[in-house]
């Protein structure tokens, strides 16, 4: 069966045909899984929750009262809660953890009647730019099983290259969709902050935490994005906006669009590799009939340590409730009450996301609360400034996603700041809010995949998703399936 | 300015973190490296710029204080390392 080549846009309208059914295709996805557990992407699948969805999905269909996703098969990056699946944000903090409740993500995406595959190992509570970070091992990148697959939706990311799901959600706060999607040759789509809720997506920096989609397409990612965000009276930041289709500009051809090329991002450390894809990728823009604008975004190189400030302040408020108390890892022996959260937290969280939480602890404590916390804030602030002003001369801005290819395993754990340079061209648009993706755009060292970024002022999504879809109409760097997945 | 050996203890006490002297002395350097790159933000004129909290501004949604749907008690307790009586479990607080 090679159901597994089909695009989600095709798999789609075959269900809708029934010429395959919910059934089918989630037997043949689970098969893959198992077929190719040794990428170590899954942390938790029960077929027996998603063949039963899977029959629901089919007599919705037969019933007619389906949606164009119904049947459809997605696997959920193991940050969202559910209640059919463990969910341990790849914390051993979590570990064999049900939740009460659904992710709305996960609750709006399973409404429209898609299946659920099971849950995706990430990096320990989305830390992370290479998957080294869980507690449950190493995610291996299908293109090269010598790489990691970037992180933190390392899980997400190898999936959808490998065709073991056709779709997958992520979350971002730094680059956590994009990096992973350029290292593996996979489309990554983040959207507007506070366009998708946050209830229920085990939380690590709340101001920038922002739930999107891996998929092989962006004409898939527009089909999912749709029932997949909207207005969630849970969410205390969520955007009171009404539904979109985010399809609508996917045959639009890109002819006068002005795609803004920041000269900040192809500064020193930018590889040739990297950068030569990114320029050809720019170039076919161009032969298609958009005009390239040099814009500048001279505050951009300061996202690391502003997002160094501002993500793990908010990460150490939000990881305080892993106390050992409610749910969560206590430790077997202790004296006192705070004894016993000091030590259930020393065994039950990671490396990374206690470094995380001693900076934060730092910058919010008494005496540099302003030199951080605020002076961040601010920084912060100048940084969004100068992307809303480059949109008053450009539709949409271009460039790398990672200044290299995907790297190897071992190669940057052992060196926190090296490893926080990944995201390098990522967070400052993470930081703005703005939506943004990575989308396949070639091949450099070791041939590994290459991404081109495309960031949208805020809201414009459909422009960015209809600006990818056009580049990939005319290319097949998307199509491509790695050596053993085809 | 560079971290001690004493500030990671005090940090670590605060974020109620037990930490081996192994543990702090590793951490120090790796937050003194962190700490160096955070310095060059730290340089940048911000004199008039309001602090950005959010991406989308504005002040939070406040919902009405009225009791809405709840967690089923069991449901909530499943998950907990220590209960009884419908109750969390902790160490004795008061003498």
């Amino acid at each position: 069966m090679t159901t597994h080549l089909a695009s989600l846009a095709e798999l789609a309208r075959q269900l809708q045909r029934k010429q395959v059914s919910a059934v089918e295709l989630a037997q043949a996805y689970l098969a893959r899984i198992v077929a190719h557990r040794d990428l170590n992407a899954f942390l938790d699948i029960r077929p027996e929750v998603t063949l039963a969805q899977a029959r629901a999905a089919d007599a919705r269909i037969a019933a007619g009262n389906a949606t164009p996703l119904t049947g459809v098969p997605i696997a959920h990056k193991d940050i969202f809660v559910t209640k059919d699946f463990a969910s341990t944000a790849s914390s051993r903090m979590l570990e064999g953890y049900m939740s009460p409740f659904d992710a709305t993500v996960v609750q709006n995406l399973g409404n429209a009647g898609m299946v659920t595959l099971g849950k995706l190992n990430c990096d320990e509570f989305a830390m992370g730019s290479s998957n080294e970070n869980s507690a449950y091992g190493n995610v291996l990148n299908p293109w090269d099983k010598g790489a990691v697959p970037g992180g933190s939706s390392g899980g997400s990311s190898a999936v959808v290259a490998a065709r073991i799901a056709p779709v997958a959600t992520a979350t971002d706060t730094g680059g956590s969709i994009r990096e992973p999607a350029a290292f593996t040759g996979v489309t990554g789509t983040k959207p507007t902050y506070g366009r998708p809720s946050r209830w229920g997506m085990i939380a690590f920096a709340s101001s920038l935490d922002t739930a999107g989609l891996m998929t092989n397409s962006a004409e898939d990612a527009a089909l999912v994005l749709g029932p997949m965000v909207g207005f969630d009276p849970k969410d205390s930041t969520s955007v009171d906006r009404p539904g979109e289709d985010f399809t609508r500009d996917l045959g639009k051809p890109v002819k006068g669009l002005r795609i803004g090329v920041p000269k900040e991002f192809f500064g020193a450390g930018l590889q040739p590799d990297v950068e030569a894809a990114v320029r050809a990728a720019l170039e076919e823009y161009r032969r298609l009939g958009a005009t390239l604008v040099d814009i500048s975004l001279p505050s951009a190189e300061l996202g690391i340590p502003v997002y160094y400030v501002v993500a793990p302040a908010e990460c150490s408020s939000n990881l305080s409730r892993f106390d050992g108390v409610r749910y969560g890892h206590r430790a077997k022996s202790y004296g006192d009450l705070n004894d016993m959260i000091a030590k259930s937290r020393a065994e039950g969280l990671g490396a990374e996301p206690k470094r995380r939480i001693l900076i934060g602890t730092y910058v919010l404590s008494h005496g540099y609360y302003d030199a951080y916390y605020i002076q961040a804030q601010k920084v912060r602030r100048l940084i969004a400034d100068e992307f809303r002003r480059a949109f008053e001369q450009c539709d949409l801005i271009a460039g790398p996603v990672t200044t290299s290819v995907a790297f190897g395993f071992g190669e940057k754990a052992a060196d926190p700041v090296a490893m926080y340079m990944s995201d390098l061209y990522t967070i400052p648009g993470s930081l703005a809010g703005i939506p943004s993706m990575s989308i396949p755009c070639g091949f450099g060292a070791k041939g590994r995949p290459v991404g081109l970024q495309l960031m949208a002022n805020y809201f414009e999504e459909a422009k960015m998703l209809g600006a990818a879809h056009q580049y990939q109409l005319a290319t097949d760097w998307h199509a491509r399936i790695p050596e053993g997945f085809r | 300015m560079a971290l001690t050996l004493d500030d990671v203890a005090r940090i670590a006490h605060l974020a109620r973190i037990e930490i081996t002297d192994a543990e702090a002395r590793r951490t120090l350097s790796q937050l003194n490296d962190i700490f160096a790159l955070i310095a060059k933000m730290q340089a940048v004129d911000t004199s008039g710029v309001e602090p950005m909290a959010h991406p989308l501004g504005g002040a939070q949604r406040l919902r009405a204080d009225e009791a809405s749907e709840t967690i089923d008690r069991d449901a909530a307790l499943r998950n907990a390392p220590a209960q009884q009586d419908g109750l969390f479990l902790v160490p004795k607080v008061i003498e």
